[in-house]
């Protein structure tokens, strides 16, 4: 709060004044008139009808357009597509969030596993090869993965300081539509407020000449990896 | 540092140009020129094919619209609920008045933490209040950390464009730039190595910080959650590493509730960069244990906006969510670039709100209404569907009022507002139309050429120096029915 000089103590509060110069701005609104007495009409889509196949090759499509690579395998297949991508980037030291399923454990490499107190520093992030989380939802119309930081993502740093990041989205967690998404966040926001990340591809700049450059300060490598629920066919 | 040249919202006695005399140095910069047609016309393009791959667009701009319109007239109520909301989530709410009180606010937080440097991700709202020059008079140093903004700030300069704040500059001049500034060596104009070099300078700076700024795309009342669009990753570091994060937004910014993302979420990314989505969004609750800031501050920035609110019609340019889709479709901005705004907020929507962010009364800000040939493409591509041609006109009106009411003896000689009362008057009595008609007839004779005037002699020359002038005809349209019909 702005403090109050001497001998200004009838001086009103920054807050006082602004709501007040507010009140004078807005006195053409009816006293009566409530915010939601302004109509917004929201007749846009808020859910898609697509089938599930579809709706994962599109996420997949997309995700690619952003120049990520996305792999789409079945459950039984995943261990090894885990430990193939890290093979194949030269990963030796990974890093993984506290509840990252067994069985997606690479073998052979060395795990930063970041359980909390003490958690990895910021030096220990930075000079790591990678990262391996899972996500809270994947959105197929836009082709964006989104953290919530729950147990199998961890703290916003573990995705944004390594080089890489090995993203598993399970096909049951893609959504069609924006709207989808929003609604399934609504909770862990309203409820723990947890902080929710949007990643759409790798960073990317295109600040010199309109010329797109992935890789500024993010992960310049992002790979993703969609699990087929168990029993769906994969090709 | 290079002293940067003032804009309209450097404050104190600092006159800006006006947007005429600004614009004939740009207009005379052939490589500013090709830079800025190359890059508008690219994104123009873009974004007509994201937009069209939504069915439901324009019911999507008029959620948005609808949703704004219901902030502005209730923003006193709203932003006491955010206050409420961030409070509970751990933040701290902080109300500035003014520039002078937003960026005292935020020298504080700085020095209470003994921090001697800053990051800071792109924020037009602390380019407005001019935080980093106060940081600077303070010992703190502000680095920017978007690309962009880096090469401005090293180059000192001003930002030219919303989105791509340095999209004057070409590849060369960035390499040659870095090579001075940055302490590299060997190194090539591809911007892959260009974006590299800025990584690795940059990524010692996120990690040492103790301190990161932010300004706001959203800020949720129902939840308390702000939300930074961005592309390149810096917004994250900003938000996420630094032990310390403050937050300064415009009051306008403020969105009712979570669910309301899913408007703007969609509208934001299409208009702005073209793409389905941008490729970082951070969304934060006040402040969460053991990930990210531990201590969150929030700073509420009116510094005019409520002057804005007071006017109904211009009411709507507080809608804006900075996409700067107008800026690419304006053929007036296509042409001058964003420098000859003398703002920090350019093309059409600069044109709207600057002028009435620092009040009408101001050379430099009041011609900026009539920088714009009201086409009125802005009005058609914006995300929240603000009328700008309308708010143009009608500040056009107010910028014309403000001279006339003007007393002293240069207002009632100005010979703009001299023609127009004389033409009031004529134009108010049938028999002095008449007549001046006859004396235009026999006066015109030496001035029109090949059917126009292209030059009006003395005073009235300012007239026709862009415009010619049709020629009062031989009969007039009352003299022909008086001759051919009323004799019948």
């Amino acid at each position: 709060m702005v403090e109050v000089e001497p001998g200004e103590e009838l001086v009103a509060t920054a807050k006082e004044e602004i709501l007040w110069r507010i009140r004078r701005a807005t006195r053409d609104v009816p006293k009566d008139e409530r915010p939601e007495s302004i109509h917004v009409e929201r007749g846009y889509r808020k859910e898609g009808d697509s089938q599930r196949e579809e709706i994962v090759e599109r996420f997949a499509d997309n995700v690619a357009e952003y120049q990520a690579t996305v792999h789409i395998v079945g459950e039984d297949e995943l261990p090894e597509a885990i430990a193939a991508a890290c093979k194949k980037r030269g990963v030796e030291r990974l890093v993984i969030p506290p509840a990252l399923p067994e069985a997606w454990r690479p073998e052979g490499l060395e795990l930063l596993r970041d359980a909390a107190r003490p958690n990895l520093t910021n030096e220990e992030l930075d000079g790591s090869d990678g990262v391996l989380t899972g996500c809270a939802l994947g959105i197929a119309q836009t082709g964006t993965i989104v953290l919530d930081a729950g147990p199998t993502q961890g703290r916003r740093a573990l995705t944004l300081l390594p080089d890489y990041h090995l993203c598993v989205v399970r096909e049951e967690q893609i959504v069609d539509l924006v709207p989808e998404a929003f609604a399934k966040l609504a909770e862990t926001v309203r409820e723990e407020g947890r902080a929710v990340t949007f990643i759409s591809g790798p960073s990317a700049t295109s600040d010199i000449e309109l010329n797109r450059v992935e890789g500024v300060h993010g992960p310049r490598t992002l790979e993703v990896l969609v699990v087929r629920e168990a029993g769906a066919s994969d090709s | 540092m290079t002293t940067k040249a003032p804009d309209a919202f450097s404050g104190g006695a600092s006159k800006t140009p006006t947007f005429e005399e600004s614009a004939k140095a740009s207009l005379s910069d052939a490589q500013l020129r090709r830079n800025l047609g190359k890059a508008t016309q690219t994104i123009r393009e873009k974004r007509k094919v994201a937009v069209e791959e939504l069915p439901d667009w324009e019911k999507l701009r008029e959620a948005g619209r609808a949703l704004k319109t219901r902030v502005m007239r209730h923003l006193d109520e709203y932003l006491l609920q955010l206050e409420e909301s961030v409070t509970r989530a751990g933040g701290k709410v902080h109300w500035a008045r003014d520039a002078e009180e937003a960026n005292r606010i935020i020298a504080g937080i700085a020095k209470s933490h003994d921090a001697e440097e800053v990051v800071k991700v792109k924020s037009i709202a602390t380019d407005e209040t001019k935080l980093n020059e106060h940081l600077e008079s303070e010992g703190i140093r502000a680095i920017e950390t978007d690309l962009a903004e880096l090469i401005i700030q090293l180059a000192g300069e001003t930002s030219s464009h919303i989105l791509v704040p340095a999209i004057h500059k070409n590849r060369a001049e960035i390499r040659e730039l870095f090579l001075r500034e940055l302490d590299v060596k060997d190194l090539s104009d591809d911007p892959a190595a260009l974006t590299e070099a800025a990584r690795r300078h940059l990524r010692e700076k996120f990690l040492k910080a103790k301190v990161g700024i932010s300004g706001a795309n959203f800020a949720v009342a129902e939840t308390g959650t702000v939300c930074v669009v961005e592309s390149e990753g810096n917004g994250r570091m900003c938000t996420t590493v630094p032990p310390v994060l403050v937050t300064l937004m415009g009051v306008e910014k403020v969105i009712p509730a979570w669910q309301d993302f899913e408007v703007f979420m969609q509208l934001l990314p299409r208009s702005s960069t073209a793409e389905r989505m941008n490729p970082y969004t951070s969304f934060w609750t006040g402040t969460s244990e053991d990930d990210g800031p531990q201590e969150f501050h929030l700073v509420l920035l009116d510094n005019g906006r409520t002057d804005v609110l007071d006017d109904e019609i211009g009411r709507q340019s507080l809608n804006c969510i900075r996409c700067s889709a107008c800026l690419n479709v304006c053929p007036v901005y296509e042409r001058t670039g964003g420098h000859a705004y003398n703002s920090v907020y350019p093309g059409p929507i600069g044109a709207i709100l600057t002028p009435q962010l620092v009040g009408i009364g101001k050379p430099g800000p009041d011609s900026l209404p009539y920088a714009s040939s009201l086409c009125g493409a802005c009005y058609e591509v914006c995300p929240v569907k603000i009328n700008i041609p309308e708010v143009l006109i009608h500040l056009r009106g107010k910028v014309i009022r403000h001279k006339q009411d003007g007393d002293g003896l240069r207002s009632k000689l100005d010979p703009e507002n001299v023609a127009m009362q004389a033409m009031a008057k004529t134009f108010s009595d049938i028999r002095l139309y008449e007549a001046s008609q006859k004396l235009a007839r026999i006066g015109q004779w030496p001035l029109a050429r090949s059917g126009a005037i292209h030059r009006l002699p003395g005073r009235l020359s300012g007239w026709t120096s862009v415009r010619d002038l049709k020629p009062v005809p031989e009969q007039s349209f009352r003299e022909w029915w008086k001759s051919n019909r009323e004799k019948s």
